[in-house]
């Protein structure tokens, strides 16, 4: 089992920039945890605090419950995979792969059975005499990892690997990541701005917005129960209806907005008499206005996406409405230019303090 | 050259390279051969030049390898430039990569400005201050004494005096190229080497120096090559054990009135270093293009 990762009130202050305040989680040993926002949110300083390049002003880091403190990158049972890979240019894949053995004090020997071993994990075979600059993108990517896991880390840290990648070698090594990871068993923890890409590969995602952890949770949790309006709305796409609670029962909150009264599940801190905010997903919205709740809308357009189309529409306030039609239920898709009704259940949607 | 006469013309091109054919012909290469023909030629007095006796032969070069004393202290010339370039990146390397990596950019502008305003100075009078801060009675003796380090004023004349001397001289042409070089090396390469667990000394011998390579030769060149033509750190701060081989090839010219044997002197040099800086470079894998940019 490999070591877990515990944050316990950490902050990290630069001059007079708070870039991460009071943060605290922990990532189990052999999980897949990402940490998701927007770039400036202090994802990157709580890795490079958890990597050791940095020592936070606040709080305390443990890994496999010993207290980092003090210790330097290269004291840590964690390795690290930066966003630009940083392989070494001058040195032919197999000794950038060794370079962490190297260090160790390894014999040569040694390290080319190591690198060769490895080489074969990452399915590039006969590659270890090529130099970095003759591979390509994915490949980089792939002795980047290679050199990370030969030092057998407990923990290996992902700056944003992937984001120099094409869309399609993305989706390719995210599945290969995720693989990667099941089969080694070491914990991953995986930065990223990307939510897509944060739903689809961890067990858990911390998600952060200016240097305040905002949830915790797996990836249907967090979509499905945001706990703040930041979550709601950067994880997944969302509508948004302003009103005032006017009840609280048994979690269903009723809300008075001016498009009607309206019903959805309470999130955490809301109270009757609260300005609150509903959100409702694009794929709770039905057509035809079947459910619970309704919300009326002039469609302006419908983009087909494939597997699904958007009918992008404005509500009676004028604000933008996005319902998801699944692309074999577009013959009853509202036409362009009219009036439609759009119906979703009480369950699918969330109630939230305004703020 | 097409460029060149496409820009400006027939006329103000041909000017161009006229004015560098004659610059390179009447200041480089005429001085050359003009230097290959004394060395090769006899010393006659004015009646006999042209005469018979007046022939072409290697005994001037001869002359070198059969005197001791001169061939030891050409020797001594060659390896004690290469030991100044040596010394010169041990002093300028850490600094070299603080300003690259570590310093903030308002730090780096104040330490390079630090660095080349004495280089604004005439390099005889910067060597004269090194004169008399290296006297026997000048200040590092009495900074020494008052701080009890030495009992007796030391001579720093010498082999050590030169060292300074050359040192401080070329450190700009040692900073800046391993400066430039360093300079363009990402930082995520030292972190990934530091989180990979290697030492400092294994960062900068596997990741850096070797990124920095063109420019370590670089500047080494220079420093070799400036140090084995130096004359006025050894004539300044040497003593007569210290002799440098410039100051052989002064001496037949100026007192010894045998321009022959001084040019042949000096041709010896100039081939011999250039034969130390081709070999350098082969070494380090760069090319002579690159040292010149």
């Amino acid at each position: 089992m490999s070591h877990s990762v515990e944050l316990h009130k950490v902050g990290m202050t630069f001059g007079a920039t708070r870039a991460v305040g009071d943060v605290s989680f922990n990532v189990e040993g052999g999980e897949f945890f990402s940490i998701l926002g927007p770039s400036g949110c202090g994802k990157t300083t709580i890795l490079r605090m958890i990597a050791g390049f940095l020592q936070p002003t606040e709080g305390r880091i443990t890994i496999g419950g010993k207290d980092m403190a003090g210790l330097g990158p290269n004291q840590r049972p964690t390795a690290m995979i930066f966003q630009s890979l940083a392989l070494f240019p001058l040195m032919p894949v197999w000794e950038n792969i060794a370079f962490g053995l190297e260090a160790r004090g390894a014999s040569k020997a040694e390290r080319r059975s190591k690198a060769d071993e490895l080489l074969k994990l990452i399915a590039l075979e006969g590659y270890g005499d090529r130099m970095p600059g003759e591979l390509s993108g994915g490949q980089r990517q792939r002795v980047a990892i290679a050199r990370a896991l030969a030092v057998e880390p407990q923990v290996l840290l992902l700056d944003e690997p992937l984001s120099a990648l094409d869309l399609k070698l993305r989706q390719h090594m995210r599945a290969e990541l995720r693989a990667l990871q099941k089969r080694t068993g070491v914990t991953f923890i995986y930065i990223t701005h990307d939510q897509s890409e944060a739903l689809a590969m961890s067990d858990r995602i911390a998600v952060m917005s200016a240097g305040v952890l905002q949830q915790v949770g797996a990836p249907r949790e967090l979509y499905d129960n945001p706990a703040t309006p930041f979550v709601a709305t950067f994880v997944g796409e969302t509508n948004v209806v302003a009103g005032k609670a006017t009840a609280v029962e048994a979690g269903i909150a009723t809300v008075e907005t001016g498009l009607g009264t309206m019903r959805g599940r309470a999130g955490p801190g809301v109270a009757a008499g609260q300005a609150v905010r509903l959100y409702v997903r694009p794929e709770a919205l039905v057509p035809g206005g079947k459910g619970d709740n309704t919300l009326s809308a002039t469609v302006e357009r419908i983009d087909f996406e494939g597997a699904f189309a958007l009918a992008h529409g404005r509500l009676a306030d004028g604000s933008a409405m996005v319902a998801s039609i699944s692309s074999t239920d577009l013959g009853g898709a509202p036409a362009i230019g009219g009036s439609a009704t759009f119906g979703f259940d009480t369950r699918h949607a969330v109630v939230l303090p305004d703020g | 050259m097409a460029e060149l006469y496409r820009r400006f013309g027939g006329g103000l091109s041909t000017i161009f390279v006229a004015l560098v054919l004659m610059w390179l012909a009447g200041m480089v290469l005429a001085p050359n051969i003009m230097m290959v023909d004394y060395a090769l030629r006899p010393n006659l007095p004015p009646a006999q030049i042209g005469g018979p006796n007046d022939v072409y032969s290697l005994d001037n070069v001869m002359y070198l390898a059969n005197e001791a004393v001169h061939r030891s202290i050409f020797f001594k010339t060659i390896w004690a430039s290469a030991f100044v370039a040596f010394a010169t990146f041990v002093v300028c390397y850490p600094l070299a990569y603080w300003l690259a990596q570590h310093a903030t950019p308002s730090q780096t502008a104040i330490a390079l400005l630090a660095l080349t305003i004495p280089f604004w100075i005439n390099e005889v009078l910067r060597t004269l201050a090194w004169y008399i801060i290296l006297a026997f009675r000048g200040p590092l003796n009495a900074l020494l004494l008052s701080l009890g380090i030495i009992d007796e004023p030391m001579r720093w004349y010498g082999n050590g005096g030169v060292l300074a001397g050359m040192i401080y001289a070329y450190i700009l042409f040692m900073l800046f190229p391993i400066y430039n070089a360093i300079e363009s090396l990402e930082k995520a390469q030292i972190e990934a080497a530091r989180d990979l667990g290697a030492s400092t000394w294994r960062i900068h011998w596997r990741v850096v120096m070797p990124h920095a390579k063109a420019g370590i030769a670089t500047g080494c060149v220079f420093t070799f090559m400036l140090a084995a033509g130096s004359y006025v750190a050894p004539a300044l701060l040497g003593a007569p054990g210290s002799r440098w081989f410039t100051e052989i090839i002064y001496n037949w010219f100026f007192e010894g009135g045998d321009w022959n044997r001084g040019a042949a002197y000096a041709l010896v040099l100039l081939v011999l270093c250039l034969v130390v800086v081709l070999v350098t470079l082969k070494l380090a894998r760069v090319n002579l293009t690159d040292v010149a940019k």
